[in-house]
């Protein structure tokens, strides 16, 4: 994992006292809210429905046992002993006093964390691959390309101010575990000849204008990335519009102008940044490539699992996947249990899975964008005493990919934005298919609720989505079928009137029972869907 | 009926207005009539409250009861956390 230098240190520090004066000065009375807000947003500090809502950043969804044990400290200190991971890889606190958010971020700083880039129109956290570093099928660690884009974008004075915020994915497997084409920048890294680049995608993004990220890009070398990505944000600053938060954002950019035209302009401005010298030296990569080294792995160990358990069978054939190592295994930890909260952990089950990570996983946790956790190198050997260990901890969720493990925004329970509650929806659906043998025989569906049209519940991308709405005060929920947010992305389409809340329960029930009825072996939901199209399911729903 | 909320500056609390200051119970909440403008502009300059607004709202047997779903979540807590909000039986979905 990435370690500070003592540069990283500083300016962390150094933007934690910073903040203490502002909230000292907010307090005492001498600035105002107006003058404070854009302060307090820049340091990830929200207010919310309830309280003031503080967002944690976690740098391509990557922490050590010591930074997942603060976060349940804070949690369990200053929180109401509990955490939400998000569709960003980050973290929420959900009820967080103005005056104890100085100490907050200096306890996220000694342990090398901040609330940086998690708002504002600037370049937002990196997302990436959860199983960066232990997936077979990638062309190289996405992760030191992800910390060289962090670095690079931090306070970059240049894109602090930009038309809207700016999202940027990095991955390096043909398996798109990270939704890259729905970004503002999607990189994927790839070999030719054994040189590696990257393809870029540039202006996707969901929210209420979902897009597809065009290819602008199919090959860039390594070398050469920075200036690139860096040239295409200066196109993106220069003639975004500002006028308009609606169409700011740079996918509304390059569906104006064409791909055609935003390409030849980014060469054009590509062929100006190679002249500043901005990429990296080979040593600094190779500096911050080190930190990414494989861990010390036992070698000759055995592949072999006893799993004459049957409970435990099923959480390693669901949630347990290939490492590239022999040997190994990735474990995906669902934090999406029936009747629970989407997303949510408890201080005590963040601290576990930290102990879990230190005593099994090399120190290593990852944030997924479906609000699970996975600790990716881990000994087969150990995977039992990991399923014991979380299952007394209600952390053994046999669901990863089925139509329990869903996707939902904080919604109307918590956000000043939406429109309609997503939990709710999302416990009802998840209790309607409670029974495990339903959802392993329905198989891989994603299913993500939004509680309004800023789309943090990703429900364009879900093989099922829905929408809440607020229909003249009441709530509303559309459902949408056929998204992907994987390397077959694809935008959901609404499939007819609305419904209300336990309406669109029965809803979805009625078009996995129609999936059930039609398919045909092998094929998930989404596959049957593009097969049958989208009218054989609407009458099924509408009747 | 208009009350006045908003959220606690130090907290993030949200609170009502009393007509006499801020609690945390929408059921002490006043009706401010047609001086909801006046409210909210003295009592952010006093800078005890972040953004204050007025909702509409209607008279129930725990003092007024805001009319907005929103407000109504507001006034509860999180509907699926009924441990963390400190007026839990007010009802969501108006009727």
């Amino acid at each position: 994992m990435y370690q500070y230098d003592q540069y990283d240190q500083a300016i962390v520090d150094a933007r934690v006292e910073e903040f203490r004066d502002q909230v000292k000065r907010r307090l005492a009375g001498e600035i105002t809210e107006d003058q404070f807000k854009p302060l307090r947003l820049m340091n990830g500090l929200y207010l919310q429905l309830h309280a003031y809502m503080l967002r944690v950043a976690i740098p391509y969804g990557t922490l050590s046992g010591k930074q997942m044990r603060m976060l349940g400290h804070i949690a369990r200190k200053y929180d109401r002993d509990y955490g939400h991971f998000t569709t960003r890889q980050n973290l929420q606190y959900n009820w967080i006093k103005l005056e104890d958010t100085p100490d907050i971020l200096a306890d996220l700083a000694s342990v090398e964390m901040h609330a940086i880039q998690t708002s504002g129109n600037c370049i937002r956290n990196i997302s990436s691959d959860q199983y960066a570093g232990a997936a077979a099928d990638e062309v190289a660690d996405p992760r030191p390309w992800a910390e060289l884009l962090r670095q690079w974008s931090t306070f970059h004075p240049e894109f602090s101010y930009l038309p809207r915020k700016f999202k940027i994915a990095v991955i390096a497997s043909e398996e798109d575990r990270a939704a890259m084409r729905l970004h503002d920048i999607g990189i994927e890294l790839v070999r030719r000849d054994g040189v590696l680049g990257a393809r870029v995608f540039v202006g996707g993004g969901m929210g209420r204008t979902p897009m597809i990220a065009p290819e602008i890009a199919e090959f860039v070398k390594a070398d050469d990335l920075l200036s690139y990505v860096e040239a295409c944000l200066r196109v993106y600053n220069r003639y975004g519009r500002r006028d308009n938060a609606y169409k700011a954002r740079i996918k509304i950019l390059i569906h104006e102008l064409g791909a055609d035209e935003y390409r030849r302009q980014v060469a054009d401005e590509f062929a100006h940044v190679k002249t500043l010298g901005i990429d990296p030296p080979l040593a600094e990569l190779e500096r911050i490539t080190a930190y990414f080294a494989p861990p010390a792995y036992e070698q000759g160990i055995s592949d072999d699992i006893d799993r004459s358990d049957p409970d435990f069978a099923l959480w390693l054939d669901q949630n347990v996947k290939a490492h590239k190592q022999p040997g190994y295994a990735i474990v995906n930890i669902s934090l999406k249990p029936i009747g629970g909260i989407p997303g949510d952990a408890t201080s005590d089950q963040i601290d576990l899975m930290a102990e879990l990570a230190e005593k099994y996983g090399f120190d290593e946790l990852r944030v997924t964008h479906a609000q699970n956790i996975v600790l990716p190198h881990v000994a087969k050997r150990d995977l039992y005493a990991i399923w014991q260990a979380l299952d007394a901890a209600g952390l053994a969720n046999a669901n990863l990919d089925l139509v329990s493990d869903i996707i939902a925004c904080p919604g109307l329970d918590y956000c000043s934005l939406a429109n309609a509650r997503s939990i709710p929806v999302a416990q009802k659906i998840a209790e309607r298919f409670a029974d495990l043998d339903r959802q392993r025989d329905i198989g891989e569906l994603k299913l993500k609720i939004s509680g309004c049209i800023n789309a943090c519940g990703h429900h364009h991308a879900g093989h099922i989505g829905i929408l809440g709405v607020d229909k003249k005060g009441i709530e509303n929920y559309q459902l949408t079928l056929g998204g992907s947010g994987a390397e077959d992305t694809s935008i959901g389409k609404i499939i007819g009137p609305g419904f209300d809340e336990d309406g669109i329960v029965d809803a979805v029930e009625r078009a996995i029972e129609k999936y059930r009825e039609v398919r045909t072996p092998g094929e998930r939901f989404l596959d049957t869907y593009r097969r049958v199209g989208a009218d054989v399911f609407k009458g099924a729903i509408y009747g | 009926m208009k009350i006045v909320t908003g959220n606690d500056l130090k907290t993030g609390d949200v609170i009502w207005w009393t007509g006499k200051g801020w609690s945390r119970h929408y059921g002490e909440a006043v009706d401010v009539v047609d001086a909801a403008d006046t409210v909210i502009a003295s009592e952010s300059a006093a800078q005890r409250v972040n953004a204050a607004y007025a909702v509409d709202a209607e008279a129930s047997p725990n003092g007024p009861l805001p009319l907005h779903i929103k407000d109504r979540v507001r006034a509860a807590g999180p509907t699926v956390r009924a441990d963390l909000g400190i007026n839990p039986a007010v009802p969501i979905v108006k009727g």
